[in-house]
C-alpha cells in the first residue's frame, strides 16, 4: 500500500506521480509553453483539425489556385514552361519599381473559339450522361435483387461486387480489350457458333467507351443504391399490396420515389468523374474521340502547352462546381441524419 | 412475399454478376494460352507468368508501386482519421464546411484535374522552396495521400457518427483526458473502420493511373504506367499473367476476410445466448 | 423504501438553517441558441442525500445533469460542489462520476477493466485496483463475471456493472441518467431496493434523473420536480405527493382530483370554498393565502375519498354520484364515479376484505366523501 495524495481537485494520484507532476510544474519552460500554447488558442482539439486542414490547403485548395493562374500564362520552351504572371521591374530613378502583370488571355479565348475544345466539352457531358443512364438502367436491378436477398446471401453478393472493385481498374479495361477486339472473346465465339461470318467492330468505337465505363463505374452505381434500397421499409411494400396496388405499381408508386436519393447519389458518383475520364477512351475508343479528359492529356503531354492545359481544366472544375455542391449537400444531408 | 426470390430478381443477379466477372475471368484464362495472340487459342501454357517474373522492368515498377501505396496508405490513414474525427465529433468549427467540401471533394474530382493542379504546385513549391526536388516518390506518395486520405475520412467519419458517444463520455467522466479516451476507447472500436479504410487507400494507390503519370519523374514509372504503355499497344499476355496474380491476391484476400467476419458473427451469437443463459438477474 | 429511517429523515438538514449544501446549483441558466433548456435554476444538495430529478421530456433535468457532470457548461450562474466552484472543470477532473442511461460499457473491455479504467487514470498501484475491483464487483454480486465481456451479460448484469464502474471511484457524487429505465417491472423493483440500499452502505451523495415517478419515490430522499427548465417544488416524496404547491405538480404525480371553485370563507384556520364541479362546498382544515374571491382548485387523492352507500352525516366534503365504471386490480379497486355536478372523479380503495366489492357494483348509487384535512388549495 503506497501513500496516496489527494490532488486540489480530489483526484487520488499515487505519490510517485504526485511528485513528478509537482516538479513539472515548477519549472518554468513547462508553464511558460503552457501558457502560450492555451493562449494561441492551441489545444488538442485544434490540433486535430488543424493538421489535415493544412494539408488539403496545400495540396488541394492552393493547386486550384496555381492552375488558374498558370491559364493566364504564356507557353514557354524553359523549365517551367511558363511565364511568370507577376514581374518586378526596376524602372529607374524617374519611375521606381513597377509591378508588371501580364495574363495572357489566349488560353480561355481559344476554349470558346476553337470548336476542337467546345465539342470536347459537349462530347464528354453527353457521354457521360448516357452512360450514368445506362449503368443506372444496369445497377439499380442488381442493387435491388442484393436489398431483397435473404441476409447471408446479401452479405456474400455485396462482396462479390466490391471484389471486382478492389482488382486493378486499368486491368479491367485492359480485359476488353480482348473481349470486344475483332478477334477477341466475343467475335471469336460467335464465328465458332456460325452466327456471323466477319467480326463486328466493336472496339475502338463509341459502343466500346460506353461498356468500358458502365462496366468500372457499375460498384460506384450499385453501392448508394443498395445502401437506399436496403434500408427501405418493407411494411409499406405490404400496405401496398393490401390496399390493392400491383407489385410493378407499388414499385413505381413506392419504392422508387423512396429510392430517388440513392439514384441521385449513385449518378453523381458516376456523372462527375466520368466526365473527366482519360483511360478508357484513350484505350477503348477511336483516336479521334473528343473527349476532354482526353484533350487534357494530349495538350498537356504532348503539346507540353501547360497554360493551355491549365485553361481546359479551370474550365472543366468551373462546370462541375454545381454538380460537386449537390452531392456535397445531399451527403451532408444523409450524414448529419444519421448522427444525431 | 418478399424472400421468396422472383424470376426476374434471379436474372438480375445471374446477368449482372456475369457482367461483372466474365473480363475478369477471361484475364485469368488466357493468360495461359501459349498464343501471343492472346486471345486465338494455342495450347494450355505457363510460360508468360515465367516471363513475366524476368521482366524487370514490371518487377521494378510493381515494387515501387507497393512502397508508394504502404506509406500513402498509412498517412492517409492517419489524416483521414483526424479529419474524420474532427467532422464527426467536433461539432461546428469555423471553416467547417470549406474543410468538408475539401476532405469529400477529392472522391468525385476527375484525377486528371486532380493530377494536373499537383504537378503544378510541386512545381511551383520547387521554385520557391526548392522542395520537392525533382518529381518522384515524394510527389507520387504526396499526391496519392491527397486522394485517399478523402475514402478514410468519408469511412472514418461514418462509423464515428453511429458510434455513441456516450463510450467517450463515460471514459472523461471516469478521468481519462481527451487524447486517453481517444486511444484507449475510441480507436480499439473504430480499428475495423481505420483497417479498412488502410487497405482502400492501399489499393487505389496501387491502381492509380492518372495522378502518378502527371506528377511522378523519370526512374519513378509505378506498375500501372509501366501497364499502360504496354497495353496501349495492344494485348499483351503477361499482362494476363500479372492480373491473374492480383486478381488472385485479392480473391485470398477477400475470402480470408469473409471467413474472419463469419467467425465474428458466430462468436457474436454465441455470446448473446451465454449472456441470455446466464439469467435475468 | 429503506430497510430503516434513513439518518437524513431524521436529520433533515434541508430544514436546518446552519447545514452546508454539498452541492450548490445557484442560478444556473443553459440556452442552447434561442431555446432555453435550464431556466435560472437553484438548488441545494446535502451529502449522503438520494436525489431524484423528476419531470417528462424536455424538462432539462438531463441537461442539469450534463452540467453537474461537466459535459456542459452553465451559460450563466454557478455549480459548487463541496465548496468549488466547478466553472471551467472538465469532466475528468470533477469528483463526479457518472451511470449512463446507456450504460455505455467498454465493450472491447472485460467487466473487471470496465470498473477498473477509472482507477487506472487514477494511476493508483496495481495491487489497488485490483482490490478495490474485486470488493466492488462483489457488492453488486458479479465477482464470478469478472472474465466477460459486455456483450456476453443480461441487461441487469450490464447495469450492475455500470453501477460498479462509476462508484468504485469512490466520487464525492453520483450522477444516474434513468438507471432503471431499460430493465423490466420485477427487475426494475428489485433493483431499486439495491440501489437504496448500496448508496446508504457506501454514503455517497447521489442525484438521480427520471421520469418515473414511482422510481423516484421509491428512491428519493427529496425529489425535485421540474417542468419547462425550471424547479416546480422540491420536497421529500410525501411533501411532493402530500402538499404539491402547483397545479402542475398535483397533477404530475399520482392521481388527482380537481374541484374548481370559489372561496366562500377565509379564515386562517380553516378555508370554505363553493364548488360547481363538487355540487356543494369543501371544507379545508387550515388556513390558505389567496387573494378575496379568487377562483381556486382543491386537490383531493383518490385514496383520500370514501365511497358509501349510505349517506355520511357532514355537510362539506360529500357528493352524491352513480359508479360508472370499476377496475379491479387485485390489492384495491379503483372506481369512477360521476357526480351529480356531471363530473368523474376517480377513487381508490383497498380490498380491505374479501367481497368487499361486492356491495359496491356498476350504476350504484353511493356517497363520495372526505376528511376536511385531505384536500389541498392550490391557486391556477
Amino acid at each position: 500500500m503506497s501513500a496516496r495524495a489527494e490532488g486540489p481537485r480530489g483526484q487520488r494520484h499515487s505519490a510517485g506521480a504526485q511528485l513528478v507532476l509537482r516538479v513539472l510544474q515548477q519549472l518554468p519552460p513547462y508553464r511558460w509553453t503552457q501558457a502560450r500554447l492555451v493562449k494561441w488558442g492551441v489545444t488538442g482539439r485544434s490540433a486535430v483539425i488543424a493538421i489535415p486542414y493544412f494539408w488539403l490547403l496545400l495540396f488541394f485548395l492552393i493547386p486550384f489556385l496555381i492552375v488558374l493562374k498558370i491559364a493566364f500564362a504564356q507557353q514557354l520552351n524553359d523549365s517551367p514552361p511558363y511565364s511568370a504572371l507577376f514581374e518586378l521591374i526596376d524602372g529607374g530613378r524617374s519611375q521606381g519599381w513597377i509591378l508588371d502583370a501580364k495574363l495572357y488571355l489566349r488560353g480561355f479565348i481559344s476554349l470558346f473559339t476553337e470548336d476542337l475544345y467546345w465539342q470536347a466539352y459537349v462530347n464528354s457531358v453527353k457521354i457521360s450522361f448516357i452512360s450514368t443512364i445506362c449503368c443506372l438502367l444496369v445497377g439499380y436491378p442488381i442493387a435491388y435483387a442484393i436489398a431483397r436477398s435473404t441476409t447471408t446471401w446479401r452479405n456474400i453478393l455485396l462482396m462479390m461486387v466490391i471484389l471486382p472493385f478492389w482488382t486493378s481498374f486499368l486491368l479491367r479495361v485492359y480485359a476488353w480489350i480482348g473481349i470486344l477486339k475483332n478477334n477477341g472473346l466475343i467475335n471469336n465465339f460467335l464465328m465458332w457458333t456460325g452466327l456471323i461470318d466477319e467480326p463486328i467492330v466493336m472496339l475502338q468505337t463509341d459502343f466500346a467507351i460506353y461498356v468500358g465505363i458502365v462496366y468500372s463505374y457499375l460498384p460506384f452505381m450499385i453501392l448508394p443504391l443498395y445502401s437506399n434500397l436496403e434500408k427501405m421499409d418493407l411494411t409499406l411494400l405490404e400496405a401496398a399490396a393490401d390496399l390493392g396496388c400491383k407489385p410493378i405499381k407499388a414499385f413505381l408508386k413506392v419504392t422508387l420515389p423512396l429510392s430517388l436519393p440513392g439514384v441521385i447519389a449513385g449518378s453523381m458518383l458516376v456523372f462527375i468523374p466520368v466526365i473527366g475520364e482519360f483511360v478508357i477512351p484513350e484505350l477503348l475508343g477511336p483516336s479521334d474521340t473528343l473527349m476532354i479528359g482526353k484533350q487534357l492529356w494530349r495538350v498537356f503531354f504532348t503539346g507540353r502547352d501547360w497554360p493551355m492545359a491549365a485553361a481546359v481544366a479551370v474550365a472543366l472544375l468551373l462546370f462541375l462546381v454545381v454538380p460537386i455542391v449537390l452531392l456535397q449537400r445531399a451527403q451532408g444531408a444523409e450524414l448529419k441524419g444519421a448522427h444525431r | 412475399m418478399n424472400n421468396r426470390i422472383t424470376a426476374f430478381r434471379l436474372s438480375a443477379l445471374i446477368f449482372g454478376f456475369a457482367f461483372l466477372y466474365i473480363p475478369i475471368l477471361s484475364l485469368i484464362f488466357y493468360s495461359f494460352n501459349k498464343s501471343r495472340l492472346v486471345t486465338v487459342w494455342g495450347g494450355f501454357s505457363t510460360e508468360w507468368y515465367g516471363k513475366l517474373f524476368q521482366n524487370e522492368q514490371i518487377l521494378n515498377a510493381a515494387w515501387l508501386s507497393l512502397k508508394i501505396a504502404a506509406i500513402n496508405a498509412t498517412g492517409a490513414m492517419i489524416l483521414g482519421t483526424l479529419a474524420g474525427m474532427a467532422l464527426a465529433r467536433f461539432g461546428k468549427f469555423k471553416g467547417r464546411t470549406l474543410f468538408s467540401a475539401m476532405t469529400t471533394a477529392p472522391l468525385v474530382m476527375p484525377e486528371v484535374i486532380t493530377g494536373l493542379s499537383l504537378l503544378m504546385m510541386f512545381v511551383a513549391m520547387e521554385q520557391i522552396l526548392h522542395w520537392p526536388q525533382g518529381r518522384g516518390v515524394t510527389t507520387v506518395t504526396i499526391a496519392h495521400m491527397t486522394l485517399t486520405m478523402a475514402y478514410v475520412t468519408v469511412i472514418v467519419q461514418s462509423r464515428l457518427s453511429t458510434l455513441d458517444d456516450s463510450l467517450e463520455e463515460a471514459a472523461m467522466d471516469l478521468g481519462a483526458r481527451p487524447a486517453k479516451t481517444f486511444f484507449l476507447i475510441t480507436l480499439p472500436i473504430i480499428a475495423p473502420a481505420l483497417i479498412s479504410g488502410w487497405l482502400l487507400a492501399f489499393t487505389i494507390s496501387l491502381d492509380d493511373l492518372v495522378i502518378a503519370s502527371f506528377v511522378s519523374g523519370p526512374g519513378s514509372s509505378t506498375l500501372p504506367m509501366v501497364i499502360f504503355s504496354k497495353v496501349r499497344l495492344g494485348v499483351s499476355p503477361d499482362i494476363n499473367a500479372l492480373a491473374s496474380i492480383m486478381v488472385l491476391l485479392v480473391t485470398v484476400g477477400v475470402v480470408i476476410a469473409g471467413f474472419l467476419m463469419a467467425r465474428q458473427e458466430k462468436r457474436k451469437v454465441r455470446d448473446m445466448q451465454m449472456a441470455a443463459a446466464s439469467g435475468g438477474n | 423504501m429503506a430497510t430503516s429511517a434513513r439518518p437524513e429523515q431524521k436529520l433533515q438538514p434541508w430544514n436546518d438553517p446552519q447545514a452546508v449544501p454539498y452541492i450548490a446549483i445557484e442560478r444556473v441558466t443553459k440556452k442552447f441558441g434561442d431555446f432555453t433548456a435550464v431556466n435560472d435554476v437553484s438548488l441545494k444538495i446535502y451529502k449522503r442525500e438520494l436525489f431524484c430529478l423528476l419531470g417528462g421530456s424536455g424538462c432539462g433535468k438531463t441537461t442539469l445533469l450534463r452540467m453537474l457532470a461537466g459535459f456542459e457548461e452553465p451559460s450563466s450562474g454557478k455549480i459548487l460542489i463541496d465548496g468549488v466552484d466547478m466553472a471551467g472543470i472538465p469532466p475528468y477532473e470533477r469528483p463526479v462520476n457518472m451511470m449512463f442511461q446507456s450504460y455505455a460499457l467498454f465493450p472491447h473491455m472485460t467487466v473487471e477493466q470496465n470498473v477498473a479504467f477509472g482507477l487506472k487514470q487514477d494511476r493508483l498501484p496495481k495491487d489497488e485496483i485490483n482490490d478495490r475491483v474485486a470488493k466492488m464487483l462483489g457488492q453488486v454480486k458479479l465477482s464470478q463475471f469478472g472474465k466477460r465481456k459486455p456483450h456476453q451479460l443480461s441487461g441487469g448484469q450490464r447495469q450492475r456493472v455500470a453501477l460498479a464502474r462509476s462508484l468504485v471511484k469512490q466520487p464525492k457524487l453520483l450522477l444516474l441518467d434513468e438507471p432503471l429505465g431499460a430493465l423490466d417491472k420485477k427487475l426494475r423493483e428489485h433493483t431499486q431496493f439495491e440501489l437504496v440500499n448500496l448508496q446508504e452502505q457506501l454514503g455517497v451523495t447521489f442525484v438521480v434523473v427520471t421520469h418515473d415517478q414511482e422510481e423516484a419515490m421509491t428512491l428519493s430522499s427529496r425529489i425535485g420536480v421540474m417542468n419547462l427548465g425550471e424547479i416546480v417544488q422540491v420536497g421529500t416524496p410525501k411533501d411532493i405527493y402530500e402538499y404539491p404547491n402547483s397545479k402542475f405538480v398535483a397533477e404530475f404525480i399520482g392521481n388527482v382530483n380537481m374541484f374548481q371553485g370559489r372561496m366562500i370563507e377565509d379564515l386562517p384556520d380553516r378555508v370554505r370554498i363553493e364548488s360547481a364541479e363538487l355540487g356543494g362546498t369543501i371544507f379545508v382544515d387550515h388556513g390558505v393565502s389567496s387573494a378575496p374571491d379568487a377562483i381556486l382548485s382543491a386537490a383531493v387523492r383518490p385514496e383520500k375519498i370514501i365511497i358509501s352507500i349510505d349517506k355520511p352525516p357532514q355537510e362539506d366534503n360529500v357528493a352524491r354520484g352513480v359508479v360508472k365504471e370499476i377496475a379491479y386490480m387485485g390489492d384495491m379497486s379503483v372506481y369512477l364515479v360521476q357526480l351529480d355536478s356531471g363530473k368523474v372523479i376517480r377513487i381508490t380503495q383497498p380490498n380491505a376484505y374479501r367481497h368487499a366489492d361486492d356491495l359496491i357494483t356498476w350504476d350504484q348509487a353511493v356517497y363520495v366523501h372526505w376528511h376536511p384535512s385531505s384536500p389541498v388549495v392550490l391557486s391556477e
